[in-house]
């Protein structure tokens, strides 16, 4: 399978505290993988590197075919390369309408003239209610998204990650704060993702990681501890030590 | 889903309406007209104020709709107005030098013109030399060009410094108002070539134009009216597309914007170029109506006062920038202009002139701690819209997705 991100050797330090150490991981262009480790393990730094948000001291990020590196690039100039970022606390335009938040994540050129000039065409109307659908919210278009429940603005989120048409898509803990049965649909919308693309998602809840059912990555201080299938992981010794132990 | 613009914004054509209105009624009754029920000096008055209604526009732009508070932007509606101000002196003086010089013997060289010209406006500063900032002082079209160019561009390069820095919040906002005050000064000095504190006088005579003042206040208060109608079209064009979309959105959550691709820097970069813009055009057409222009208009506090307008009027939403500006400026007149009546209080004597500052900071204040909306969200209590007040609290994976009201009861 060919490597749609590689990180290697990458390390940064904040104010003298080591927050990724010496960390090298990879993913392939349709891959699903979950991130899990203690608090401060430096699962968000990981994030924050890739999507441009934190420069590290040393170390390489290659990207897609070309190994281009990323570590030149802004936040919006890799977001446009392909990479959608999910936080952790859902973050959506609580001020607009679900619809507006789904066209403004829509794949278009991201230019201010090209924005200025822009009239959503009815394909792109029927793209969004396809997306809506997708996500559950199919009959939520003209609210504004303040008024969604907070599961709700999570798929909403979700949604528009899938609007932006990432090759790699950065979750941060999706299912935090859902109802088992939204933790099943937020699943099988991540499953189904994984698909055609590549999905990192971090998270503490090792029940939502079964399910997933996919290779795991596990951080500890700032570097990769141990990565396998879940029940691999769980059975290294150095791992029930860090983090399964306590 | 596909509608008209006009449609989907009705308050613009109301708002549009209510302008043409208030013009005609203005128009029929002034001065000007023949009927003067309103006079020169009031028509004026409206004028200006219309200008400054255009400038709030721009400031709630870029404050209530992108969430830069730029107290900075009575510096470019000030440059505005010097760049126009620059060619309405030079002709005036040229025409009145041309006419006494015509009655000596010898015709005056255009050399002597021209040396006469600069005796004329710089004797005041003790010089008589053109600096070079007034090198296109002569020709209307390249002045009212600048008008448009020399906000921009001062805008374009603090802007782009500010931006790419990420100068963000409280910071950019001393930021503006360094550069604001910094330009005043600049501009107080003798010889920075614009007259130092004296500024550019005599701004209400248009050359060549026989006219009468009561005339000519008629023709800026349709110059401004239009300028407004135009301004709030474009900004209103603007914040309702996918461009508005994303202001907004730099507003609520600029990181957020940031992931999704866009560059919030160059946005930012493009909208406060643009304001800046509409601040100079507006203030190119408010100086000629109040006669003179001097650096102490660029003063900070003038670019604070702009900010509290659009408070005050309810920013995020154009109509109450223009409410904002048009009641605040007008009642500010009428106060410090010593025609709102004393209270004798027995004991001491309000004297509006004086207190005048004071009410307007305790209503600020008040507007500020009681609603966020300002006067603008008076509207809101006739259309009934509602905003959502669920800024996206957390409520932890033990209380599930229950909704905000299901957790609290």
């Amino acid at each position: 399978m060919s490597t749609l991100l590689e990180v290697s050797g990458v390390s940064v330090s904040f104010d003298g505290f080591r927050a990724i150490n010496n960390l090298s991981f990879r993913i392939g262009a349709a891959e699903m993988r979950a991130v899990i480790g203690p608090n401060g393990a430096g699962k968000t730094t990981f994030m924050d590197i890739v999507t441009g948000k934190t420069r590290p001291d040393e170390g390489r990020v290659l990207w897609a075919e070309k190994s281009q590196s990323l570590l030149k690039m802004s936040e919006a100039r890799i977001a446009q390369a392909g990479i959608g970022r999910k936080f952790q606390k859902p973050t959506v335009f609580e001020d607009q309408t679900v619809e507006e938040n789904l066209l403004l994540a829509l794949k278009k050129p991201r230019g201010w003239v090209a924005v200025l000039s822009y009239r959503p065409s009815s394909a792109d109307f029927g793209r969004v209610k396809e997306l809506a659908d997708e996500i559950g919210l199919g009959d939520a278009l003209p609210r504004k998204s303040g008024e969604l429940s907070h599961g709700q603005k999570q798929w909403l989120e979700i949604g528009m990650l899938l609007a932006q048409e990432p090759r790699l898509l950065l979750v941060d803990e999706p299912a935090a704060g859902m109802t088992p049965a939204e933790r099943e649909q937020t699943t099988a919308i991540l499953v189904e993702a994984a698909k055609t693309r590549a999905v990192v998602v971090v998270e503490h809840d090792m029940e939502f990681v079964r399910r997933l059912n996919c290779k795991v990555t596990v951080l500890h201080e700032g570097s990769v501890l141990a990565e396998g299938s879940l029940d691999h992981v769980t059975s290294n010794k150095d791992v029930i030590d860090v983090y399964l132990g306590r | 889903m596909q509608r008209s613009f006009i449609t989907r914004n009705p308050s613009v054509l109301i708002f549009l309406a209510l302008l043409a209105l208030f013009t005609l009624v203005v128009t029929v009754l002034a001065e000007g007209f023949g009927v003067g029920v309103i006079s020169t000096s009031f028509v004026k008055t409206l004028g200006k104020t219309l200008c400054l209604c255009l400038a709030a526009v721009a400031m709630d732009l870029i404050w209530g709709f992108t969430g830069i508070l730029s107290l900075g932007h009575f510096a470019f509606f000030g440059l505005g107005g010097y760049m126009i101000g620059m060619w309405l002196m030079y002709e005036r003086t040229r025409l009145i030098v041309v006419e006494s010089l015509s009655q000596a013997e010898i015709p005056p060289t255009a050399t002597e013109v021209v040396d006469a010209i600069g005796n004329q406006i710089f004797g005041v500063v003790g010089a008589s030399e053109f600096p070079l900032v007034w090198a296109f002082a002569d020709s209307l079209f390249l002045q009212l060009l600048l008008v448009v160019l020399v906000p921009g561009l001062l805008a374009l390069v603090f802007g782009w410094l500010a931006f790419r820095s990420r100068v963000t919040g409280v910071y950019l906002s001393i930021l503006t108002q360094a550069m604001t005050l910094a330009l005043a000064l600049y501009l107080f000095q003798n010889d920075s070539g614009l007259r130092g504190n004296n500024g550019l006088s005599g701004l209400q005579n248009l050359p060549g134009v026989t006219a009468p003042q009561s005339t000519v206040s008629l023709w800026f208060f349709w110059g401004s009216a239009l300028a407004l109608g135009l301004g709030y079209l474009l900004a209103a064009w603007l914040v309702s597309g996918k461009f508005g979309s994303v202001m907004r959105g730099i507003r609520d959550n600029e990181a957020r914007v940031r992931f999704l691709g866009y560059s919030v820097e160059l946005y930012k970069l493009v909208v406060f170029t643009l304001t800046a813009v509409i601040a100079g055009i507006a203030g190119a057409l408010y100086y000629p109506q109040a006669g003179i222009i001097n650096p102490a208009e660029i003063a900070p506090i003038a670019s604070i006062y702009l900010a509290v307008w659009v408070a005050i009027g309810g920013r995020g939403r154009l109509y109450g920038a223009v409410i904002g500006a048009a009641i605040v400026s007008l009642l500010s007149t009428w106060f410090t202009g010593g025609q709102a009546p004393d209270i004798p209080l027995g004991f001491y004597t309000i004297k509006w002139v004086d207190w005048w500052l004071v009410l307007l900071g305790l209503s600020f204040v008040a507007v500020t701690l009681f609603t966020s909306k300002g006067m603008g969200g008076l509207v809101d209590l006739w259309t009934q819209r509602r905003t959502p007040n669920r800024h996206g609290a957390d409520l932890g994976p033990d209380a599930g997705s229950l909704r905000e009201q299901e957790a609290e009861t």
